[in-house]
């Protein structure tokens, strides 16, 4: 039996992450203030969070509650790293978007844990109004409500951003669980989501049956992002602003194999985007 | 903009005292960088990819007009792929086979809230899902699959061993939800229906305290929606199975950007037997 969750409990029982430096720092009356090396993102100088334990295998179980403390005091430490370097250094911005965001993007990206946008296009805090689910999917408006077209309608209606970016990537787990999917009836919430990519898969085992199941998978992760963007004009304030040229759609495949980026942005030619059944883009170009 | 710029050069030109730079045109600047780099050639690539992003940043500041997206992400990431690809070999190779991350992290959308950023997650660490406000919805086979998903992946696939959902300050999801009218009337097609999700958080907001201003009535509610959250995920029957197995545990947390503050919290439970006949 869960107990019931009493939040008032727990108030007083919160770290709050500023206030143990303060505790540690001794009777004196000003904090000492405890200089931390900056983080960097070499593995060299901070504690990466478990990866060097990675080998292929899954990570084993963690019973240790030892070790776990060890994982949360890591992300202290980083956060007042985040503070002391960049928050504090950059105190004039913060104060600025304390008032209000006004990103010129929405990301909708995975969530795989290697793919985040921040870390590959170097979006700074303010640029980047983010979704994150399994395999960058955006379903239609006609398949009701959703976290994703929730997130979009804030974006586009209330922030106005100008840009909106679908990014895929390689080896993308939620496209390799649609591609290997049957009809078999069994359920689970990751192949009924990825489902919304399915005239993608069909697509990929039309044009590309011959190629083995990864190649295939490759090109089912840039066709998805494709149907994607097309559901993305299936909302009709998207489509209008795209029409009249207020917001640009645009596509990106991370392949993190090679460290290449591709980008293209969908061209809105009159009431279509499509002809014959390809998506029209322009100013396609791949970066090496 | 300008204090970016000066920091870049204090990294090339080490030899020069801080005091000095401010009365330092932009010629002299460059003279010294082009003098360093010909004595460290192999500083080339670094300084290149630098000079890049501040000539973008700064094309950006003189001109806000001019924003060019495709710029700015392509800038983003040569500097990714020569600072952090490139100089971790060992690590994008690894993650290239396969990612282990022991987070599974839930934040809101809100461009200033990455966790990338405030926690500094590396690649290959936090499994991220990003939606508005934040919000985990309650188990439910077909509303709302896209969450489902994301925890089925991250808990049966990945096993995480963490779960956090980190709310945050002037949430516009949160202040959306609080300024739903009481008669339930929605003026979004899709927005309030969303936010709906943390309705008890409301519910127990304005009944214990009605008397603080709206705003502050707000702040309680981000933080009391992130326990609604953390109980809607306990309805999960594989999370319910982790949790109960020790092998996953749930923590709350709060951003607070306007006074540069981090909370976590647990969400603990302890079955303790009441009765053996």
């Amino acid at each position: 039996m869960v107990n019931p969750f009493p939040g008032k409990w727990f108030r007083s029982k919160a770290m709050r992450m500023n206030d143990v430096d303060d505790i540690q720092s001794g009777p004196s009356s000003s904090p000492k203030i405890i200089r931390r090396p900056p983080v960097s993102s070499s593995e060299a100088s901070s504690k990466s969070l478990g990866l060097q334990e990675f080998t292929g295998s899954k990570v084993q179980n963690v019973n240790n509650s030892g070790e776990r403390l060890d994982l949360f005091d890591e992300l202290k430490r980083r956060f007042l790293s985040f503070k002391k370097h960049k928050y504090l250094e950059e105190l004039e911005h913060f104060q600025t978007l304390k008032e209000a965001q006004s990103p010129k993007f929405m990301v909708i990206a995975c969530a795989d844990s290697r793919v985040c946008p921040s870390t590959i296009l170097g979006f700074r805090p303010g640029e980047a109004f983010m979704i994150r689910n399994v395999a960058n999917l955006v379903p239609p408006v006609e398949s009701g409500p959703s976290e994703t077209n929730a997130a979009l309608e804030f974006a586009v209606k209330t922030l106005e951003v100008e840009n909106i970016l679908i990014i895929g990537h390689s080896c993308c787990g939620g496209i390799q669980t649609l591609m290997s999917m049957r009809d078999n009836g069994d359920s689970s919430f990751i192949k009924s989501w990825v489902t919304n990519g399915k005239i993608a898969k069909l697509r990929t085992e039309a044009a590309a049956n011959h190629l083995n199941f990864d190649q295939q998978c490759r090109i089912c992760e840039k066709e998805s992002i494709n149907h994607s963007l097309l559901n993305l004009l299936t909302y009709p304030w998207i489509k209008d602003r795209v029409r009249k040229g207020l917001l640009f759609v645009h596509g990106g495949y991370y392949d993190f194999l090679n460290c290449t980026f591709e980008k293209w942005t969908l061209d809105f030619k009159g009431s279509s985007v499509e002809e014959r059944g390809r998506s029209l883009v322009r100013d396609q170009e791949l970066w090496c | 903009m300008a204090g970016k710029f000066t920091k870049c050069m204090m990294l090339c030109c080490s030899a020069k005292e801080p005091e000095d730079m401010g009365s330092e045109s932009y010629e002299e600047a460059i003279a010294a960088l082009s003098k360093l780099l010909s004595d460290k050639a192999d500083l080339g690539s670094v300084a290149a990819a630098k000079i890049k992003q501040i000539t973008a940043e700064l094309e950006a500041a003189a001109d806000p007009t001019q924003f060019d997206p495709v710029k700015r992400i392509e800038t983003g990431f040569f500097h990714f792929k020569k600072e952090k690809y490139e100089k971790n070999p060992n690590l994008y190779g690894t993650l290239a086979k396969g990612q282990s991350p022991k987070f599974l992290v839930f934040a809101c959308s809100d461009s200033r809230v990455c966790p990338s950023h405030i926690l500094n997650f590396q690649p290959g660490e936090a499994f991220m899902v990003r939606n508005i406000a934040n919000m985990v919805p309650p188990y439910e086979k077909t509303k709302y699959s896209g969450v489902g998903a994301a925890i089925e992946y991250a808990v049966l696939h990945l096993k995480v061993e963490n779960i956090m959902v980190i709310g945050h300050s002037c949430c516009g999801g949160i202040k959306g939800l609080m300024s739903i009218p009481d008669d339930g009337t929605t003026s979004s097609d899709f927005i309030e229906q969303w936010v709906s999700i943390c309705a008890p958080a409301k519910t127990k907001v304005k009944s214990e305290n009605n008397e603080l201003s709206f705003s502050e009535q707000c702040t309680n509610c981000e933080k009391e929606a992130v326990n609604v959250s953390l109980g809607n995920l306990l309805t999960y029957p594989f999370v319910r199975e982790a949790v109960v197995k020790k092998t996953l545990v749930l923590k709350g947390a709060h951003y607070d950007f306007v006074n540069g503050k981090f909370d976590v919290w647990n969400l603990n439970f302890q079955i303790i037997p009441t009765l053996a006949v």
